[in-house]
C-alpha cells in the first residue's frame, strides 16, 4: 500500500530552485532514506513534504489523498509529521509535556504516551525533566516520540543523526523496525552514507536538488554512489 | 492605623492593576506582542456596561456577560487585525493597535462627550466589609482582587492543564514547530487575545464601579497595566500579580502622605525595576 507519493515536485527558496523534479513513492512498512552532501536540498524536500514550505509544482499524495494544497498543521491531520533539523524541542515544556503536544491533533493509531514510553524507557523516569536539560541524543528521540504521537502514516525525519554520539544513534534506529511494524513508513535524512545504507530499505541521493541515483542499497555500487554524491562525472577521473 | 487602611486599599487597587495586566501579559506570553488598545478597550467595555444598566432592566451582576462578549470579538480582531499585521512584523501590530487605540477614543469622545462618568451599580458600589479598628473594605475592591486572583489561577491552570493551553505554550517557545504538530497558530492566537480580552472586559466594569472614567482613562490604564507586567516579569502571569499589587500599594501608600505624588511614585518603582531588575521579579516563564 502506497503512503506517500510524490510526483515532479520542485522548490524554490526565493529565485533558487533547491529540489527539481523530484519523485518517490513510499509504501507501508518501508523505510526510505534521502543522502547528499550539504545543500543538496535535502531538508528544503523534508520541509516541502511536511507543508512548512511551499512546492512550486508537482504534486503530493499522502495515502491517495492529494495534500499538495495543504498547510503544515493541515498536513499533519492528514498523516504527515517532521522531525525538524536540529530537534526544535518545545524548550520550556517538559518532556511529557513535549510528547503531549504531539498528540494535539491525534489521528487514531497505537501511539499514546504508554507505548512511547516502551519503545524508549529510559524516558518515564525523566518525564517532568524541561527538554532543554535533555542531551542531544534524548531530545531527538523525543522529538521523534512527539511526531509519533499524532500517528503519522508517514514519519519524516530530517538530519537524524547530526551532532549525537554513535551508541545514541544505533539505539534510535534500532527502534526503526518497531515504528514501522506499527503501520507506518519512514523516510529519513542522514548524512553518514554507510548508516544510511545499513538501515534503509532504499536509498536516494540527491545532488543540487536532483536525484542523482536511487535504488536498494544491495544494488548500488558503491563507486556509483560517490559520484552521486560529489557530482563526479566519469569524465573528470 | 490609618496607614494600615491605606495599605490594604492598596492591595485591592493592585487587584484591579493586575486584573488588567493579565490580558497583556497573555498576549505578550503568547505573541510578543503588547497591544496598545488594551486600556481603550477596557473603557469601552465600562461605556457598555454604562449603557446596558441604563438602557435595559440587566441587574448589575448580569454585566458579566459583556466578558465572553468581548472575548468574541478578541477572537475576530485578532484574525482580521492582528494576525495579519504579526506576518507583517512586531512593528506593524504596534501600529495597528495603536490605531485601534485612536478610533476607540475618539469614537467614545464622539459618543459620549469628554465628560467623567462612573457606574450605576446601586448598592454594590457602597457596600464594604467592616475589619474592626475602623478599617472598611470596599466590597467592590474585594471582588475586584478576588476576580485578579481567580483569573489569574484559571488562567495558570489552562496553560499547564489543558491540551489548547499547552499548545499555547509551545506556540510560545516556537510557533513553526508547533504547526508541524498540528497546531493552527491563528487559531491558538485567537484564543489567547479572546481570553486576554475578556479579563479586560472584567477589569473595565470593575473599575467603572470603583471609580469614575473618561474616554480618554485607557491611556493611563494601559501605562498601569504595562507597569505591572513589566515589575512581575515579561509573560509571567504570578509575576504579573505580583506587579499589580506592588503598584497598588505604593500609589496607596504614597498617595496617603502626598496624594498629589502617587502616580508619579508607581512610575519610579517602575523604572527603578527596569533600572535593577529588567527581568522582573519572578522571570520564570510561565505562558
Amino acid at each position: 500500500m502506497t503512503l506517500l507519493r510524490i510526483t515532479d515536485i520542485d522548490v524554490h527558496h526565493g529565485l533558487l530552485r533547491a529540489v527539481s523534479g523530484f519523485s518517490i513513492t513510499v509504501n507501508k512498512g518501508e523505510v526510505l532514506s534521502v543522502i547528499g552532501a550539504n545543500g543538496a536540498g535535502k531538508s528544503t524536500l523534508m520541509r516541502a513534504v511536511a507543508g512548512s514550505i511551499p512546492v512550486s509544482s508537482g504534486r503530493i499524495e499522502v495515502s491517495g489523498q492529494d495534500v499538495t494544497q495543504q498547510r503544515a498543521h493541515q498536513r499533519l491531520m492528514s498523516g504527515v509529521a517532521l522531525v525538524p533539523e536540529g530537534r526544535r524541542l518545545f524548550r520550556s515544556l517538559t518532556l511529557e509535556d513535549n510528547l503531549l503536544a504531539g498528540a494535539y491533533r491525534r489521528r487514531p493509531g497505537p501511539w499514546r504516551l504508554d507505548t512511547v514510553y516502551d519503545l524508549f524507557d529510559w524516558m518515564p523516569d525523566r518525564r517532568a525533566q524541561r527538554s532543554q536539560f535533555l542531551s542531544g541524543g534524548e531530545q531527538q528521540a523525543v522529538a521523534i516520540g512527539r511526531a509519533l504521537m499524532s500517528n503519522p502514516d508517514i514519519l519524516l525525519i530530517d538530519e537524524l543523526s547530526l551532532g549525537l554520539a554513535p551508541k545514541v544513534v544505533k539505539q534510535i534506529y534500532g527502534s526503526f523496525q518497531q515504528i514501522v511494524s506499527s503501520g507506518c513508513a519512514i523516510l529519513f535524512v542522514e548524512q553518514d552514507v554507510s548508516q544510511a545504507l545499513a538501515i534503509a530499505d532504499e536509498v536516494v541521493c540527491l545532488l543540487e536538488g536532483r536525484t542523482m541515483l536511487a535504488g536498494k542499497p544491495a544494488d548500488l555500487k558503491r563507486s556509483d554512489i560517490e559520484s552521486a554524491y560529489f557530482g563526479i562525472t566519469e569524465g573528470s577521473h | 492605623m490609618d496607614l494600615l487602611n491605606a495599605l490594604l486599599q492598596g492591595i485591592l487597587l493592585g487587584g484591579v492593576f493586575a486584573l488588567f495586566a493579565s490580558g497583556l501579559s497573555i498576549m505578550f506570553g503568547v505573541m510578543r506582542i503588547v497591544n496598545l488598545a488594551h486600556g481603550d478597550l477596557a473603557v469601552l467595555a465600562a461605556f457598555i456596561a454604562m449603557m446596558a444598566l441604563t438602557h435595559t432592566r440587566l441587574p448589575a451582576w448580569g454585566l458579566v456577560v459583556i466578558a465572553p462578549a468581548f472575548g468574541l470579538l478578541g477572537y475576530v480582531m485578532q484574525r482580521l487585525l492582528i494576525t495579519p499585521s504579526l506576518n507583517a512584523g512586531p512593528i506593524a501590530t504596534l501600529v495597528a493597535t495603536f490605531g485601534l487605540s485612536i478610533v476607540i477614543q475618539n469614537a467614545l469622545i464622539e459618543g459620549f462627550s469628554a465628560d467623567v462618568r462612573s457606574l450605576e451599580v446601586g448598592r454594590l458600589a457602597t457596600a464594604s466589609v467592616n475589619l474592626g479598628a475602623g478599617i472598611d473594605l470596599p466590597l467592590v475592591g474585594i471582588l475586584g482582587l478576588g476576580t485578579a486572583i481567580a483569573v489569574i489561577g484559571g488562567m495558570q491552570v489552562f496553560l499547564s492543564r489543558s491540551r489548547t493551553g499547552r499548545m499555547m505554550r509551545a506556540a510560545s517557545d516556537d510557533v513553526e514547530t508547533a504547526a508541524l504538530t498540528g497546531a493552527n497558530a491563528r487559531h491558538i492566537y485567537a484564543v489567547a487575545t479572546a481570553i486576554a480580552f475578556s479579563t479586560l472586559a472584567l477589569a473595565g466594569i470593575l473599575l467603572g464601579t470603583r471609580s469614575s472614567f473618561s474616554p480618554t482613562a485607557g491611556t493611563l490604564i494601559l501605562i498601569f497595566a504595562f507597569e505591572a507586567v513589566v515589575i512581575g516579569g515579561l509573560g509571567s502571569l504570578w509575576g504579573t500579580l505580583l506587579g499589580g499589587l506592588i503598584l497598588g500599594l505604593t500609589q496607596s501608600a504614597v498617595a496617603y502622605y502626598d496624594p498629589a505624588q502617587a502616580i508619579l511614585a508607581g512610575h519610579v518603582v517602575f523604572l527603578a525595576v527596569l533600572a535593577f531588575r529588567p527581568q522582573g521579579l519572578i522571570p520564570a516563564r510561565s505562558v
